[in-house]
C-alpha cells in the first residue's frame, strides 16, 4: 500500500521519531489542517455548551440558573468563542489549508513553515483567551464587540481578552498572507485565474479581507489595551475620547469579517452543487467576480452597525444603500446555482442536501438582513432577538452549514473512507429543524421587542423561548449525531475511492486516497475548465502515474 | 549545494513541457509575501493616524500647542539619521546584488548605528518630556489631572503611543539586521540567494516611510507657535 499523509510528513524543526511530535511540528497543509478542525470543533462544543446554559436561564421569565453577571459573562465567552476561535479562523484555515493547494495542483502552500507557525500563534491565542476563565475577576463581560467606554471601565478581565484576539487576528492576517501568496505563485501550469475552482476564489477574496481589514481592529484593540494600562484616553469619554470612533474602527473590520466567513463558505456551495447536478456552473465568471465585489463593497458598509450610535443622516443613507448593495452580488451568486441545477442530474447525496438546506436558511439569513439594512426598520429592531435571528440564520445557517456540507463532501478525500449515508442524512434533517425551530422563534420576539443579551424577560416573551429551547435540544442531538457519524466512518467505514462523487477539480485527482505526502503524484497541465462535464460524466481523465490527460 | 531544489516539468497534451514553480526557492512569492505583510503594517498605521486626524479636527488648537512644544531640533536630527539609515540601508542591498558582500556587511554595520542612534536621541527626548511632567501614567498625563485640556492629553497620548510603535519596530529592525548580518556569515544570504536582505531592506524602508509621516503630523503642524502652551 501506497503511504498517505499520515505516515509520514515533513516538520519543521529536526526528524522527531515520535507520532505525536511528527503532528506538532508537521508542516503538511493537510495535518494542519485536521490539527485546526479538532481544535476548532472542541472549542465551538464549549460555545454550545455556554449557549446552552443562556438557553436554561430563558427557559423561563426570572433567575433560574445563573445571576445576570454570569449571564452577561456567558454571552461574552459564547461570542469570543465563537467569532475569533470558531468561525474566523473557521473554513479557510480548515478547507483552505486542506484542499486548497490540492485544488490548485501545489505542494504545499507558499510557505509551509509560517503555516506551522500561524497554527501554533492561533493556539497560544486561543490559551490566553480560555485563561482568563480563571484569572483575576473572571471572563470579560463585554459582549465580543468591547464597546468602549464600558470595557474600559469593568473589572472583569477585558485586557486578556483583547490581546487573545489581537494574537488570533495575527494568526488570520498570516493565513491570509499565505493562501494569497499561494494562489498567486503555486497555481499548476496552465491555470489561469478563471480555471481556478471556485472555492479558491473564495478563499482569495477573503484573504484580502483578512490582509486588510484585520490590521484595523488589531490597532484598535492594541489601542484599547493602551488605555487601561495607560490611561491614554482615546474612547473613553471622561478622559476626552470618543467611543463612536471604537465602535466605527471596530466595525471597519467585524463587518468585512462576516463576509470573511462567508466567501469561503460560498465557494463550497460552488463546488457541491455543480459536483451533484453533474453539470457544469451556470456563470462562473459571475460567481468569481461577485466573491470579490462582495470583498470590495463589504469594506463600505460598516456604518450600519452604528445607525442609532449618533451618526450624520447623509452617512446613516450612504451606507444603507452600499449595504442593499451587497445583496446585489450575493443574489447573482444564488441564481446562478438555481441556474445550475436547471435540467442537471441531481444526485441528493449528503452534502448536496446540505447545500440545498442553507439556501433555504441562508436565504432567510440574507433576506432578514435587508430589511434592517433599512434605517427605521433598523431603529426599531436594533439589538433585538431579531438582529440575533439574523446573523445566526446567516453564520450558523450559512457559514457553519455549508462548513458542514464541506465535511460531508470532502470527507473521503480526508480520511480516506465513507461515512453511512442514512445517518448522516437522518443527522442533515436534525440539524436542520432543530435549527429553525431554535431561530425562527427569535425573529418573532425580536419584532416584538424582546432585547438581546438581557437574561429576564417579561413572561409575554415565555412561549417563544420555550420554542427555542425544544429546538436548542434537538439541534444539538442533531451535531451530536452528526459527528457520531462522522468518527465511525473514520474509525469503521468503507475504503472509498480517490473519486467517489464523480467531481472534476484537481483534489479528486489524485492518485490514492487519502492524499499522499506531496500531493499529486506530478504535477498536471490545467487546460480545462474546473467544472467539465458532459452528459453527466466528468470530461476530463488523468493516467495518475503521469498525471497526463487520456480522455 | 547537495539538495538543490529541481523544478517539477508539467507536460500538456501536445507535449509540451511547463516548469512548476515549487513553494522551495520562490523568490518573487517571497518578495510578494513580504510587501503583503508590509500592507498590514501601513493599515495598523492607518488606523491609528485616523484617530489622530479624528481628534485633531474636534481639538485643533489644542493640538497646535501641543505641538509646539516638542523637541523639533532632536525630531528634525532623528528625521535625517532615518533618511541617510534608509539610504544606507539600500546602498547595501545594492551591494550584495553586485557580490560584494563584504561592503554589504559595513552598510549593515552602519545602517544599525545610524538605527541605535535615532533611538537614543528618542531616549533624550522622551525623558525631557518626563521631566516636563509629560509622560504616560504620570503626572500631567494622568486621567484625573486637569493640568492639560483634553485636546492635548489626547495628542500627546497618540504621541507616546504611535512615536512607541515605531521605535518598537525600529527595536525589531535592529535585530532583523543583527539576525540578517549571522546568515550572511554563515553563507545562507548570498549573492544568488538574498530574498531575506531584500526583504528586511523592504521592512526598514516601511520604517522609515511610516517616520516620514509621523514626523510632521506631530511635530510640524505647531512649529509656527502655539498660543501659551506650557
Amino acid at each position: 500500500m501506497s503511504k498517505s499523509y499520515f505516515d509520514e510528513t515533513h516538520c519543521a524543526i529536526g526528524h522527531p521519531k515520535s507520532t505525536f511530535m511528527q503532528w506538532m511540528l508537521t508542516v503538511d497543509h493537510k495535518r494542519i489542517g485536521i490539527m485546526y478542525a479538532a481544535v476548532m470543533f472542541t472549542f465551538f462544543f464549549v460555545a454550545v455548551a455556554t449557549a446552552l446554559l443562556m438557553r436554561f436561564e430563558l427557559f423561563a421569565p426570572g433567575q433560574q440558573f445563573i445571576d445576570g453577571d454570569t449571564f452577561n459573562q456567558a454571552f461574552t465567552l459564547h461570542g469570543v468563542i465563537m467569532i475569533f476561535l470558531f468561525i474566523i479562523p473557521g473554513i479557510p484555515a480548515v478547507f483552505g489549508n486542506i484542499v486548497m493547494p490540492l485544488m490548485i495542483g501545489a505542494k504545499d502552500v507558499s510557505f509551509p513553515r509560517l503555516n506551522w507557525f500561524t497554527f501554533w500563534l492561533y493556539i497560544f491565542g486561543a490559551a490566553i483567551a480560555v485563561s482568563s476563565l480563571w484569572v483575576g475577576d473572571g471572563f470579560a463581560d463585554t459582549g465580543w464587540t468591547f464597546y468602549a467606554p464600558y470595557s474600559l471601565n469593568t473589572g472583569t478581565n477585558v485586557i486578556m481578552t483583547l490581546v487573545a484576539a489581537f494574537i488570533l487576528g495575527m494568526a488570520s492576517i498570516l493565513t491570509g498572507l499565505n493562501f494569497l501568496v499561494t494562489i498567486h505563485r503555486l497555481r499548476a501550469p496552465g491555470m489561469t485565474f478563471f480555471k481556478m475552482p471556485l472555492f479558491v476564489w473564495g478563499i482569495y477574496a477573503t484573504a484580502w479581507i483578512q490582509l486588510l481589514a484585520t490590521p484595523v481592529v488589531g490597532i484598535t484593540l492594541v489601542l484599547a489595551i493602551l488605555e487601561k494600562y495607560f490611561g491614554i484616553g482615546i474612547f473613553d469619554p471622561a478622559k476626552g475620547g470618543d467611543p463612536v470612533l471604537f465602535e466605527h474602527l471596530f466595525w471597519i473590520y467585524s463587518h468585512p469579517a462576516v463576509y470573511l466567513m462567508i466567501l469561503p463558505a460560498f465557494g463550497i456551495m460552488s463546488e457541491i452543487i455543480p459536483t451533484f447536478s453533474r453539470k457544469e456552473i451556470f456563470g462562473y465568471r459571475t460567481i468569481a467576480l461577485s466573491s470579490a465585489s462582495i470583498a470590495g463593497i463589504g469594506y463600505l458598509v460598516w456604518g450600519h452597525h452604528l445607525y442609532t450610535s449618533g451618526m450624520a443622516d447623509i452617512a446613516k443613507t450612504v451606507f444603507s444603500f452600499l449595504t442593499f448593495f451587497v445583496a446585489v452580488p450575493t443574489g447573482i451568486k444564488f441564481y446562478d446555482w438555481v441556474a445550475t441545477m436547471y435540467q442537471g442530474k441531481i444526485v441528493l447525496s449528503t452534502p448536496m442536501i446540505w447545500a440545498l438546506g442553507t439556501m433555504i436558511t441562508f436565504a432567510i439569513g440574507g433576506l432578514t438582513g435587508i430589511t434592517i439594512t433599512m434605517i427605521g426598520v433598523d431603529i426599531h429592531l436594533q439589538d433585538t432577538y431579531y438582529s440575533v435571528a439574523h446573523f445566526h440564520y446567516a453564520i450558523l445557517g450559512g457559514v457553519v452549514f455549508l462548513m458542514f456540507a464541506g465535511m460531508h463532501y470532502w470527507f473521503p478525500l480526508v480520511t480516506g473512507k465513507m461515512y453511512n449515508e442514512k445517518h448522516a442524512k437522518i443527522a442533515f434533517y436534525l440539524n436542520f429543524v432543530g435549527f429553525n425551530l431554535l431561530w425562527f422563534p427569535m425573529f418573532i420576539a425580536g419584532y416584538y421587542g424582546m432585547p438581546r443579551r438581557y437574561f429576564d424577560y417579561l413572561p409575554e416573551f415565555q412561549i417563544y423561548h420555550q420554542m427555542s429551547f425544544i429546538g436548542a435540544l434537538i439541534f444539538i442531538a442533531g451535531l451530536i449525531y452528526m459527528f457520531w457519524v462522522f468518527f465511525r466512518g473514520w474509525t469503521k467505514g468503507e475504503k472509498s475511492t480517490p473519486n467517489p462523487w464523480h467531481a472534476t477539480t484537481l483534489e479528486w485527482h489524485l492518485p490514492t486516497s487519502p492524499p499522499p505526502l506531496e500531493n499529486h503524484s506530478k504535477v498536471p497541465y490545467v487546460d480545462f475548465n474546473p467544472y467539465e462535464y458532459h452528459q453527466g460524466e466528468p470530461v476530463v481523465k488523468f493516467d495518475y502515474e503521469t498525471m497526463r490527460r487520456i480522455d | 549545494m547537495a539538495h538543490a531544489y529541481v523544478p517539477e516539468i508539467a507536460i500538456d497534451r501536445e507535449g509540451n513541457e511547463h516548469e512548476v514553480q515549487g513553494w522551495q526557492d520562490d523568490f518573487y512569492g517571497g518578495k510578494l509575501g513580504f510587501w503583503l505583510f508590509m500592507l498590514t503594517e501601513v493599515m495598523m498605521f492607518g488606523g491609528m493616524f485616523l484617530a489622530l486626524a479624528y481628534y485633531n479636527t474636534l481639538h485643533p488648537q489644542d493640538y497646535i500647542n501641543a505641538s509646539a512644544s516638542l523637541n523639533r531640533l532632536l525630531g528634525g536630527t532623528n528625521t535625517v539619521i532615518l533618511l541617510v539609515s534608509a539610504l544606507t540601508m539600500g546602498l547595501g542591498l545594492l551591494k550584495m546584488r553586485v557580490g560584494d558582500v563584504k561592503g554589504a556587511k559595513l552598510m549593515i554595520w552602519a545602517t544599525i548605528i545610524l538605527a541605535t542612534a535615532f533611538l537614543i536621541i528618542k531616549g533624550f527626548e522622551w525623558t525631557a518630556e518626563y521631566h516636563h511632567g509629560v509622560f504616560l501614567m504620570h503626572d500631567k498625563l494622568l486621567a484625573d489631572s486637569t493640568a492639560l485640556p483634553f485636546g492635548q492629553k489626547l495628542f500627546f497620548g497618540m504621541y507616546f503611543t504611535m512615536t512607541g510603535l515605531h521605535g518598537l519596530h525600529i527595536i525589531i529592525g535592529i535585530g532583523l539586521m543583527i539576525w540578517l548580518l549571522k546568515r550572511i556569515n554563515a553563507n545562507k544570504v548570498r549573492q544568488d540567494h538574498h530574498i531575506l536582505y531584500w526583504n528586511i531592506a523592504l521592512y526598514w524602508d516601511i520604517v522609515h516611510l511610516i517616520w516620514v509621516f509621523v514626523f510632521p503630523y506631530f511635530y510640524m503642524i505647531g512649529a509656527a507657535g502655539g498660543t501659551g502652551g506650557h
